[in-house]
C-alpha cells in the first residue's frame, strides 16, 4: 500500500521546495495572514457554511422566525416526529420511576463526565445514561490540545481576546468570560486527578500555539489529549460507584417535565433490549455532543459513531432555544488519502509544529494557523477555484500537509514522538508521516452552535442544564483549537455545581408530564409538518442501501429497528 | 472541476473497476468491496452497529476484531475501523472483555510496589509469553510495561502504555489472566498524580484566578465598544515560535 505512484512523483515537487519554505520560515518568514477583509471574503465565497443549497428555515419551536437558514439535515430532525409515537403508553410509563437519583446527566464524554464528577463531590447522587459505552465520545477523539492562559507572559485577557476574534465578535461575551477564567482551574483539576500532561522537567506545562492565537497556551498529552482526559475521568467516574451509576447503550429519547415546567427526568430507550424506562431527577445535565453524524453539505465527519444532535432536539420540544446552529466548523485538515481514513482528523498541532499546508506546485497558499473557517475556506479556493489541488485515485480532492517539516524544525523523532496516534494510524495504510506528506481536505468537524445557556449551564427551563459541544455562544461563530476540551470541562463543571445548587435550595417534583411533546406535535401540524421521520436519530444508518431495500420486514424508528 | 460533487458523507467512493472479495462474517460468507476496513464491510453486509462501534477513528477501542486469514494459521488482532477486508478472511468482533477494575482514591495510594499487589496482584503472575503484545492493534509493548509495574517503574510503564485504547485484548489473549490495561490506567493516573512534578507556575495562576486577579480585566473587555474590541484583537502581540526567539516577552504587561 501507501501512496500510488502517481502521488509519489507529486511528492517529489513538495520536496523540492522543502529546503526554501524551511529557510523562510526559519528567517521568521511566514506566508502573510489574511486581514479581517479579506477573511470575510474568502469565507463568503467559498466556506460550506455560505453556501446557498442545503439549507432552510425551522418551522416550529422556539427558533421558528429567526430569520435564520440552517443545515436541511438538522432541520429535517427538529421536524420530525418524536418516538413516543402512541403518546398516551408513555404517558403512563412515566408514572413510575425505574430509576430515581439527584442529578441525571445524560451523556457521557467529557462534559457529562466532569458534570457527574462535580455533583458528587458537591453532594448530589449521580445517574449518569450514555448511547455507547462511557467514553464512546468525540472527546475520546480529540487530539490536540486544551486551551488556558497558565503561562507568565499570557493571562485570560489574551485569551479573551483570541476566543472572542476567532469567533468573528459573535461570541456570547458572558460565556467567554467564563470560559478563559476557568480554564486554570479545569487544567489544575485535570492534573489533580492524574491526567499525564505533557510536561517539562521541572513540571512546567509544555504548550503550543494553535491557529488564531496570539500566545502559547495549547496544553496536551501527546497527540491523544482527549483520550486521556476521558479515560481519566471515566476512570474517576468508575471509583465512586455508590455516587454515580452509569447506564450504557440507553439514550435518553425525550424529556420528562413536571405541571409546573420543571425538568425531572427522562425516557431512556435501552438499544439492546429495546426497552423504555423511566429516571426521574431532581435536576437533568444535556451533555449529548455534536451533530458530526449529520453529515452536514454531504461532507465526511471525524465526530464519533452517536453525534447525531439528540440533546438539541430533546431540549428544543421542552421549549429550550439554541443558538448558532447555522454555523458548522469544518476542520481544514481531514485526511483525503487512504479512502478508508476519509474525513478523519489530523491535528492541527501538526501545523502548530510546523508543517504546512502547499499546492499541487509545492507552493504555500495560506498561513498555517488562520483560524479554522478561513484556513479551510483557503483550502477549498485553492482546489476548486484554482485548479491546484491533487486528485486522489477514488475521485477526491485535497492539498499536502507537509508533516515532513516538522522533523526539520524540531528535530528528529518529534513526529513519532508528538503525533504518536497519528503515526501508528497512516504506518497501518504504508504511510510514514515523518517522511511523507498527507493529503488532506476540510472535513465536518465541529457544531459551533447549540442549546442556549448562561454562564453557568443553565436553560429556561428550571432543573435543565446543559454543556459541552450540545450547547452553544461560547464559540459564536467559529471555534479555536482547544478550546473545546476546555469548554466541555468548564462548563460541565459548572452546571453539575448549578445543579447541586439548585437542587440544595429545595425542590419538590410534581406530577410527571409529556405535554411539551404533544404541544411540539401540535406545532408541527399546524405549521403544516407532516412526516414519518422520528428523532433524535441516535445512531446513523450506514448500511447498504441495495441491502436495505431488502430488509422488508425490519421496522425502523428513525435509523434504528 | 467540482470536487463538492465528490462528497458522500461517510459512504465509501468505489470506483467501477473496486475488486469484490469474499469475507466470513463470524462463519456466513458475504460478497464485499475488496478496499473497505472491516467496520464498512460489515455494514456494506447488511448490519448495523449497537456494539462494537464507537469512534470510528482508531481510538475508543470499541471495535477489536479476531480474525485469520486464508491458509494462515496465526489468530490475529486488528480494529475494525483501521482494518481493511481481505479475500477469505473469517472474523469476529470482540467488542467488550470482561474485567475487573480496582476503586481507589487516588490522593489516599502511593506510586510503590506495594500498591500494585492490593489493587492488581494478578500482575505478579506475567510469565513473559508475549502474547499480549502480539495481540495489541496500538503496537504496545504490553508484555514490556508489565515488566516495568512488576519492577514498580510506574514512569516507564506510563510512557510505554500512554497510547492504550483500552481494547481489552490484551487480558482477553493473557494466559496468565492479567488485566493490562486497568492496571495500567492505575498506573497512569498514580504517574500523573504523584510521579510527574507539579506545575508550579500553574499553581501560581490558580490563585490569581480564585483572588478575581482577571475579573476586572475581562469587565473591561466586556463593556468596550466593539470597535475598540476590534482595534485590541488586531494589535495583539504576537508570541514567536521558540524557534525564532525562545526569551520572547510582550511589551504590554498590564493585562498579565
Ligand atoms: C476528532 C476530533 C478531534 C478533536 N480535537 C480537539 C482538540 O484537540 N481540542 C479541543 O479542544 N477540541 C477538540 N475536538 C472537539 C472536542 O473533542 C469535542 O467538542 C468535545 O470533546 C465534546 O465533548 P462533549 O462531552 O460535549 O461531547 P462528546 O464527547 O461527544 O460526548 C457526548 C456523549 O453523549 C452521548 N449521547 C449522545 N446522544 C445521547 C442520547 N440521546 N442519550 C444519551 N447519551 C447520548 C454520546 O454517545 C457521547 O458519549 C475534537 C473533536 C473531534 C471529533
Ligand atoms: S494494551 Fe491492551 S487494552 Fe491497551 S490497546 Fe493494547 S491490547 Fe488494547
Ligand atoms: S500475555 Fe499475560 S502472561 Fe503473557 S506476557 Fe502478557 S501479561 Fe505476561
Ligand atoms: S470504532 Fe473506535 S477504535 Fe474502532
Amino acid at each position: 500500500m501507501g501512496y500510488t505512484p502517481e502521488l509519489n512523483e507529486l511528492i517529489k515537487i513538495v520536496e523540492k521546495t522543502r529546503p526554501e519554505r524551511i529557510r523562510q520560515i526559519k528567517a521568521g518568514h511566514s506566508f502573510p495572514k489574511l486581514s479581517l477583509e479579506e477573511r470575510a471574503e474568502v469565507l463568503e465565497k467559498f466556506h460550506p457554511d455560505y453556501k446557498k443549497t442545503g439549507r432552510c428555515p425551522i418551522l416550529a419551536g422556539p427558533n421558528k422566525g429567526d430569520g435564520k437558514f440552517y443545515p436541511e439535515e438538522f432541520v429535517e430532525l427538529l421536524h420530525s416526529g418524536s418516538r413516543l409515537k402512541d403518546i398516551e403508553q408513555f404517558e403512563k410509563l412515566i408514572q413510575k420511576p425505574d430509576y430515581e437519583t439527584d442529578v441525571l446527566v445524560i451523556g457521557a464524554g467529557g462534559a457529562g463526565c466532569s458534570a457527574a464528577l462535580t455533583a458528587m463531590v458537591n453532594g448530589q447522587n449521580v445517574i449518569i445514561t450514555t448511547k455507547l459505552r462511557m467514553g464512546d465520545a468525540n472527546t475520546v477523539m480529540a487530539e490536540g490540545g486544551i486551551q488556558g492562559a497558565t503561562q507568565e507572559v499570557d493571562s485570560p485577557y489574551y485569551h479573551y481576546l483570541d476566543t472572542i476574534g476567532g469567533g468573528h465578535f459573535t461570541n456570547d461575551p458572558k460565556l467567554v468570560k467564563a470560559l478563559v477564567n476557568d480554564a486554570p482551574l479545569v487544567i489544575e483539576w485535570l492534573e489533580s486527578l492524574g491526567m499525564m500532561f505533557d510536561k517539562e522537567k521541572d513540571g512546567r506545562l509544555k504548550v503550543l500555539k494553535g491557529g488564531g492565537v496570539c500566545r502559547r497556551r495549547m496544553h496536551s498529552s501527546a497527540d491523544m489529549t482527549g483520550s486521556e482526559i476521558m479515560r481519566v475521568l471515566r476512570d474517576e467516574i468508575k471509583n465512586n460507584p455508590d455516587k454515580i451509576l452509569p447506564i450504557e447503550f440507553a439514550p435518553a429519547v425525550e424529556l420528562i417535565l413536571d405541571q409546573d415546567g420543571k425538568c425531572m427526568g427522562a425516557i431512556l430507550y435501552h438499544l439492546e433490549t429495546k426497552v423504555y424506562s423511566v429516571v426521574y431527577a431532581k435536576a437533568v445535565v444535556i451533555a449529548t455532543g455534536g451533530f458530526g453524524r449529520l453529515h452536514i453539505q454531504g461532507f465526511p465527519t471525524t465526530n464519533h459513531y452517536g453525534a447525531t444532535a439528540d440533546g438539541i432536539i430533546l431540549a428544543y420540544r421542552a421549549g429550550v432555544r439554541h443558538r448558532f446552529m447555522y454555523s458548522t466548523q469544518y476542520h481544514p485538515t481531514g485526511a483525503a488519502f487512504p479512502e478508508q481514513n476519509i474525513g478523519l482528523l489530523i491535528t492541527e498541532k501538526v501545523r502548530t509544529l510546523g508543517a504546512e499546508p502547499v499546492n499541487r506546485n509545492g507552493e504555500e497558499f495560506v498561513f498555517p494557523l488562520e483560524p479554522r473557517d478561513v484556513e479551510s475556506a483557503c483550502i477549498i479556493r485553492e482546489c476548486i477555484e484554482r485548479n491546484n489541488g491533487i486528485a486522489t485515485p477514488t475521485g477526491r480532492l485535497g492539498v499536502w500537509l507537509d508533516s515532513p517539516m516538522i522533523e526539520i524544525l524540531r528535530g528528529e523523532g518529534t513526529v513519532k514522538k508528538a503525533l504518536e496516534a497519528k503515526y501508528i494510524q497512516f504506518k497501518r495504510y504504508g504511510i510514514d508521516i515523518s517522511k511523507q506528506p498527507m493529503l488532506i481536505y476540510p472535513t465536518l468537524h465541529y457544531q459551533n452552535g447549540g442549546i442556549e445557556i448562561d454562564e453557568w449551564g443553565d436553560t429556561t427551563v428550571p432543573g435543565l442544564f446543559a454543556a459541552g459541544e450540545v450547547a452553544g455562544g461560547i464559540h459564536g461563530e467559529n471555534r479555536l483549537m482547544g478550546n473545546s476540551l476546555l469548554d466541555i470541562n468548564v462548563f460541565g463543571r459548572r452546571a453539575g455545581k448549578k445543579a447541586s445548587e439548585y437542587i440544595t435550595a429545595g425542590i419538590t417534583l410534581g406530577t410527571p408530564k409529556l405535554d411539551h411533546v404533544k404541544k411540539f406535535q401540535n406545532e408541527l401540524k399546524e405549521a403544516g409538518i407532516e412526516t414519518d421521520e422520528l428523532s433524535p436519530m441516535i445512531l446513523p444508518d450506514y448500511s447498504n442501501p441495495k441491502v436495505r431495500e431488502r430488509q422488508l420486514t425490519a421496522k425502523r424508528f428513525g435509523t434504528l429497528q | 472541476m467540482s470536487a463538492e460533487l465528490k462528497q458522500s458523507g461517510d459512504k465509501p467512493n468505489l470506483p467501477p473497476d473496486t475488486k469484490m472479495i469474499e469475507v466470513f462474517i463470524m462463519g456466513k460468507r458475504y460478497k464485499v468491496p475488496a478496499t473497505l476496513t472491516i467496520q464498512k464491510a460489515i455494514e456494506w453486509a447488511g448490519f448495523q452497529f449497537l456494539r462494537g462501534c464507537g469512534c470510528r477513528g482508531g481510538i475508543c477501542g470499541a471495535c477489536p476484531t479476531i480474525y485469520r486469514t486464508k491458509d494462515d494459521y496465526k489468530l490475529k488482532i486488528g480494529l475494525a475501523c483501521q482494518t481493511v477486508v481481505e479475500d477469505g478472511m473469517y472474523l469476529v468482533q470482540l467488542p467488550f472483555v470482561p474485567a475487573q477494575k480496582s476503586e481507589y482514591h487516588i490522593e489516599d495510594e502511593r506510586p510503590t510496589i506495594a500498591a500494585i499487589e492490593k489493587h492488581y496482584p494478578e500482575t505478579f503472575r506475567c510469565v513473559q509469553c508475549n502474547t499480549c503484545t502480539k495481540a495489541c492493534p496500538m503496537d504496545i509493548e504490553v508484555m514490556q510495561y508489565i515488566a516495568e509495574i512488576i519492577k514498580g517503574d510506574y514512569k516507564k510503564a506510563a510512557e510505554l502504555s500512554s497510547s492504550c485504547i483500552m481494547c481489552g485484548m490484551c487480558a482477553a489473549r493473557c494466559p496468565a489472566e492479567l488485566q493490562q490495561f486497568n492496571v495500567a490506567m492505575f498506573v497512569r493516573r498514580m504517574y500523573g498524580r504523584h510521579v510527574l512534578p507539579k506545575a508550579e507556575h500553574l499553581q501560581k495562576r490558580v490563585k490569581e484566578i480564585n483572588e478575581n486577579k482577571y475579573i476586572p480585566f475581562l469587565d473591561e473587555l466586556g463593556e468596550i465598544s466593539h470597535d475598540e474590541l476590534v482595534e485590541r484583537y488586531k494589535s495583539r502581540e504576537w508570541q514567536p515560535e521558540p524557534y525564532e526567539d525562545p526569551n520572547w516577552q510582550p511589551k504590554e504587561t498590564k493585562y498579565l
